[in-house]
């Protein structure tokens, strides 16, 4: 084998079954994949299946606290997570651009087992296709997920109203600032991680705890600020936010004062957001502390009647501001 | 016996302005009658020509306080004089268009009445009449009468009714007409509940003086209120409040108590004293005891009592109040009861109450006189909402809604060729203020029966007001026209001074902080060419990193680091080698910064004439860490210049490109830090300098275009010395400079210039 992705690698030919046989399989091997079919063919226990599907793109493909691989597996399985689902299968297609260093999709095939293996998930099938160099940049990777949903568990911005809470589960712009930090080459005075995790157990916990919990979302792009205003509108609500209770980490707090940067537009990739009845909440908030994925969760506010849909927040000087559903990139305003 | 039909326009309706009519007929022996109409009122009267001259010329030459003549027409009646008398007739259309009026200062009349022991409104709070008293800040709806203010809920008592049916009284149909048996009522609480008191003014008056803070309900809003001479009070108004710097309004009980504490001009003391009643902003003397007033400022803003509760309050006190808004930082200031005993908590001491409902927030009127007159800067109680005429050409244009920017915000209105901008609202960043002005936009449009056509909004995808814009469009069938920031200001500035549309080419100078541009970059800093239609952009400063965004607005240090970046690359740090500012830069991330601005991290670039203030301004120490205000490091610049007249500005470059640079600006500057030389002189050079290229640019493309007409607008025109040295330069050469005087140069005048260029675009 060379050391370096060519055209061959996708070309169908033997090189390609090698790469398969001697990367791939190595590493993600299971009793479904190694039949080597052209799909995986399981059993699926119930009959309320979840499926859902994330393209992942990242520069850098390293970072702290993960890599593209690792975040492909819990994007998805995060996905499923926040249906309420079980994930029980993932299938992953590469994209890999000509010249791309074997050792480093080694690096991120084997990213992508331990992950799968951490969440008791299996990667059943896949697929890689090469483009020529320039085309791509180094590995794109779409993972689809399936996962079982227990009868009677319905999240859905569907039955959220005025008059619930809504919680985190953990400190808020770490992945966005992690990856920032090592794309842009940025001397902090310590590293800040990714908070790249599947969130689906914590998930099951607060179901036991709560069946009656109203959604869940993960805020991925756009941070907390674009998912909260995403569920206002779609639910139809207004939400009145407290400051202070946003949990941020201080090492995270510092960097994106520095660069201007608001936590709450900044990505996440293992926090989640839920809304409850008012009267689970302190349940929910206890359930979620229990977890080793949720010991900073906390309640944030709550949904408000609003026909403006507005997510407003009570700032620590007491005063309430707008938190902003942006257009696009961040564009200052004051005038 | 002539007859002679007088038709009088502007604002003469709600002001008293018929039963002025009546009196001055009814003594001048006249017959006839007066009545309102759809275009202002209509006077039929009868006598011989001599007494119908003066009649006439009084009416024209003095009408009432509040009332604002536009136009007087007089024709020949060629129908008999009837019987006798003269009387005032009910209107006689239904399509009246009544303009609601300002709120007005407490008359000198009704100030004589609250004052004389023998009057039955002694010390009556809430004393008004036709010449004054609340307006806008208590409608609820058209037309204007009392079923449609918050003084609905007062039931008048015989003796004010009396007043109110009686034509030769000063109280006719004086709406909010009240007295102490039937009117509103104070009374003074604090946390616990109402405190009993013989007299809850003289009761506010002594808790003050002995340094409480009380929170006081007035015309508009509430203010927090404290003896201004009283250090440890101002500085506890100042923790409390968590107003660190921001300069505090006084209010003080007449003019001499001004002039105590600051210089006075005749011009100053005729604004303080008008209907408006607006802060005006005066020049400190300089051993005026008033500690931690306005910090690093030269002036101050200072306004007399508007209303009876302030007239007798501060005769109590007998000494300067602060007089600032009331609320939380960044909340606009509350209006009502219940609101301001929980949002003021904390804050205030006690609450000075009254029942009578604020219906329309008003902020008080902030105005200062340059040599061109008074000049209003933020446009509030007294001024909001009084129509602004277009120039012809406007009178079919679809009925407009413009939204305004995002801070500093008002909309505006445009129908039958007028236009009517409302009151100051704020920055909508603040949930309860964007609700205000979403509730204010509903209320207007019933007010004046508008149904928009067209909405006009800021290219902005984010402000607010243009994501409301864009809603209400959908809502209601409206077309969306969206208008360029600067453009904006260019065609407010125009449309104040009523430039006729066919001849409205014009060469605008725009300056302020930041505003969407046409290439989806950030504009501040731009030479115009255009009119309401279409602009050119002919020149603008050059484009600077805003590192960390609006970040980079808040810390002035920021803007220096890149600044000096665009000016020197990567050698900035030896060009400020052994000088203070580098040890300075040395305590700050700087390279961090620099990292950003190379990398083109968060740092947008911005052509903002306010960022090279700011980053002035951090050069010479002056406000480098933070500006604890919106504006204070150029404030505070322009407060350090000493003589301009005496120095040479510093140089600058143009591009044939028309892109402005500022490395031999900087080159100069930093020599003369280098070499010692006094802030006051820097700062007259910085603004000579920038004044002369501005000039330049803009004499040569007005000369090219072939038009003399040169227009200043943004809120960086603001700044005295900038406006006036353009000016200066402009006039010599032989141009005609216009610059905003009705309307804030600084956003808050943006949605006129919205409203016209929208209304005329097809």
């Amino acid at each position: 084998m060379t050391d370096r992705i060519d055209m061959t690698h996708g070309g169908g030919g033997r090189a390609m079954a090698d790469l398969i046989r001697d990367l791939f399989h190595k590493h993600l091997g299971n009793e479904v994949l190694d039949r080597g079919d052209d799909g995986g063919l399981v059993t699926v226990p119930g009959r309320r299946l979840v499926m859902s599907t994330d393209g992942h793109v990242i520069a850098p493909l390293f970072f702290p606290g993960g890599d593209i691989g690792s975040l492909s597996v819990h994007g998805t399985m995060n996905d499923l997570a926040m249906m309420g689902a079980r994930p029980l299968y993932l299938t992953a297609g590469f994209i890999l651009e000509e010249g791309f260093p074997l050792a480093d999709l080694e690096r991120i095939v084997w990213s992508m087992a331990n992950a799968a293996r951490d969440a008791d998930v299996q990667i059943i099938s896949g697929d890689t296709k090469v483009v020529e160099r320039g085309k791509g940049d180094g590995v794109f990777i779409t993972t689809t997920g399936l996962g079982v949903v227990t009868e009677g568990v319905d999240l859905s911005a569907g039955n959220v109203l005025p008059g619930q809470s809504i919680l985190v589960s953990g400190t808020m712009g770490d992945h966005g600032v992690a990856v920032l930090s090592k794309r842009e080459n940025l001397a902090f005075e310590t590293e800040i991680l990714s908070d790249s995790a599947a969130l689906h157990g914590l998930v099951a916990d607060m179901l036991v705890a709560v069946p009656r919990l109203a959604m869940l979302r993960d805020p991925t792009r756009g941070g907390l600020a674009a998912t909260l205003n995403e569920i206002a509108a779609t639910a139809g609500v207004g939400m009145a936010l407290d400051e202070a209770q946003i949990p941020v980490a201080p090492d995270v707090a510092a960097a994106c004062e520095l660069l201007g940067l608001d936590p709450l537009n900044t990505a996440n990739e293992g926090k989640l957001i839920a809304i409850c009845p008012q009267e689970d909440a302190a349940t929910l908030l206890d359930t979620m502390l229990e977890h080793p994925l949720g010991r900073n969760a906390a309640i944030i506010g709550e949904t408000i009647a609003d026909p403006a849909h507005l997510v407003q927040m009570e700032t620590a000087f007491g005063g309430t501001r707008i938190v902003d559903w942006l257009a696009g990139e961040q564009l200052p305003r004051i005038c | 016996m002539m007859g002679r039909q007088i038709t009088v326009r502007g604002r003469v309706q709600g002001v008293g302005f018929r039963p002025f009519v009546w009196r001055l007929a009814t003594d001048a022996g006249l017959r006839g009658h007066v009545l309102n109409d759809g275009s202002g009122v209509k006077i039929a009267v009868w006598g011989t020509t001599a007494a119908l001259d003066a009649f006439q010329q009084t009416l024209t030459r003095s009408p009432p306080p509040l009332a604002k003549i536009k136009e007087v027409a007089a024709k020949p009646l060629n129908i008999p004089a009837p019987q006798a008398g003269f009387y005032i007739a009910e209107s006689d259309s239904g399509d009246i268009r009544t303009e609601i009026t300002p709120d007005g200062a407490t008359c000198a009349d009704c100030l004589a009445e609250i004052l004389d022991p023998g009057d039955r409104r002694y010390r009556y709070a809430f004393t008004n009449c036709t010449h004054c008293g609340p307006r806008l800040s208590i409608v609820t709806g058209i037309p204007y009468d009392r079923a449609q203010t918050s003084m609905h809920a007062f039931n008048m008592c015989a003796a004010c009714a009396h007043e109110y049916q009686d034509p030769s009284n000063r109280r006719f149909h004086a709406q909010p007409n009240a007295c102490p048996v039937c009117g509103p009522k104070a009374w003074l609480r604090d946390a616990q509940g109402t405190i009993t008191c013989a007299d809850p003014l003289t009761e506010t008056a002594k808790r003050i003086r002995q340094g409480q803070i009380i929170a006081i309900k007035g015309i508009g809003g509430y203010h927090l209120a404290c003896d201004a001479t009283n250090a440890p009070a101002v500085q506890r108004l100042r923790d409390r409040k968590r107003r660190v710097a921001k300069p505090f309004a006084l209010m003080a009980s007449d003019l001499s108590q001004i002039s105590r504490y600051c210089q006075l001009s005749d011009a100053e003391s005729d604004l303080l004293t008008s209907p408006v009643a607006p802060i005006v902003l005066l020049k400190v003397r300089p051993d005026a005891p008033l500690p931690g007033i306005a910090p690093g400022l030269d002036r101050i803003g200072v306004m007399l009592p508007h209303s009876p509760l302030h007239h007798l309050l501060l005769k109590d006190v007998d000494g300067p109040l602060i007089m600032t808004s009331g609320n939380r930082s960044e909340n606009p200031q509350v209006t009502d009861n219940d609101t301001a005993r929980r949002a003021l908590a904390g804050i205030a001491d006690a609450w000075l109450m009254h029942d009578r409902d604020i219906v329309n927030r008003l902020d008080d009127s902030l105005m200062q006189l340059d040599d061109r007159g008074p000049i209003v800067l933020r446009r509030g109680r007294g001024l909001a909402p009084a129509s602004i005429p277009l120039p012809d050409g406007f009178a079919d244009a679809s009925p407009t809604l413009a939204m305004g920017a995002e801070l500093k915000s008002t909309f505006c209105l445009l129908r039958n060729g007028q236009a009517i901008p409302s009151q100051h609202i704020g920055d909508l960043t603040s949930a309860q203020t964007y609700a205000d002005f979403r509730d204010k936009i509903g209320l207007f449009q019933d007010l004046y029966d508008i149904a928009p056509e067209v909405i006009a909004v800021d290219m902005h995808p984010d402000y607010l007001s243009t994501q409301w814009g864009q809603q209400l469009a959908t809502e209601t069938g409206a077309r969306v026209v969206k208008v360029q920031h600067h453009h904006a200001h260019m065609a407010s500035c125009l449309a104040e001074h009523e430039v006729d549309l066919s001849d409205a080419r014009s060469v605008g100078i725009i300056l302020d902080g930041t505003g969407f541009g046409t290439n989806g970059t950030i504009w501040g800093g731009e030479i115009l060419l255009g009119d309401y239609c279409e602009f050119v952009r002919v020149a603008h400063f050059q484009p600077v990193a805003l590192p960390g965004g609006e970040r980079a607005v808040c810390e002035p240090w920021r803007n220096l680091v890149a600044h000096l970046m665009a000016a020197f690359g990567d050698d900035w740090e030896e060009r400020i080698a052994g000088t203070p500012l580098s040890e300075k830069l040395a305590q700050k991330p700087s390279s961090l910064i620099s990292q950003m601005i190379r990398q083109e991290l968060n740092a947008p670039l911005a052509s903002s004439a306010g960022r090279l203030f700011d980053a002035v301004a951090a050069a010479l120490g002056i406000v480098f860490d933070q500006q604890l205000y919106e504006g204070q490091a150029a404030m505070e610049l322009e407060a350090k210049i000493g003589d301009p007249a005496v120095c040479e500005g510093y140089p600058a470059a143009i591009s044939d490109e028309g892109v402005i640079t500022w490395a031999p600006l900087w080159s100069a500057l930093l020599a003369d830090i280098q070499a010692g030389v006094v802030h006051a002189t820097i700062a007259a050079r910085f603004h000579n300098g920038l004044t002369d290229m501005l000039a330049d640019i803009a004499a040569r493309t007005a000369s090219d275009a072939q038009t003399k007409r040169i227009v200043l607008s943004g809120g960086v025109t603001q700044n005295r010395f900038l406006q006036q040295y353009l000016a200066a330069k402009l006039h010599a050469r032989g141009f005609s400079v216009l610059a905003h005087q009705t309307l804030p140069a600084n956003d808050g005048g943006i949605s006129l210039g919205q409203a016209c260029i929208a209304a005329l675009e097809h």
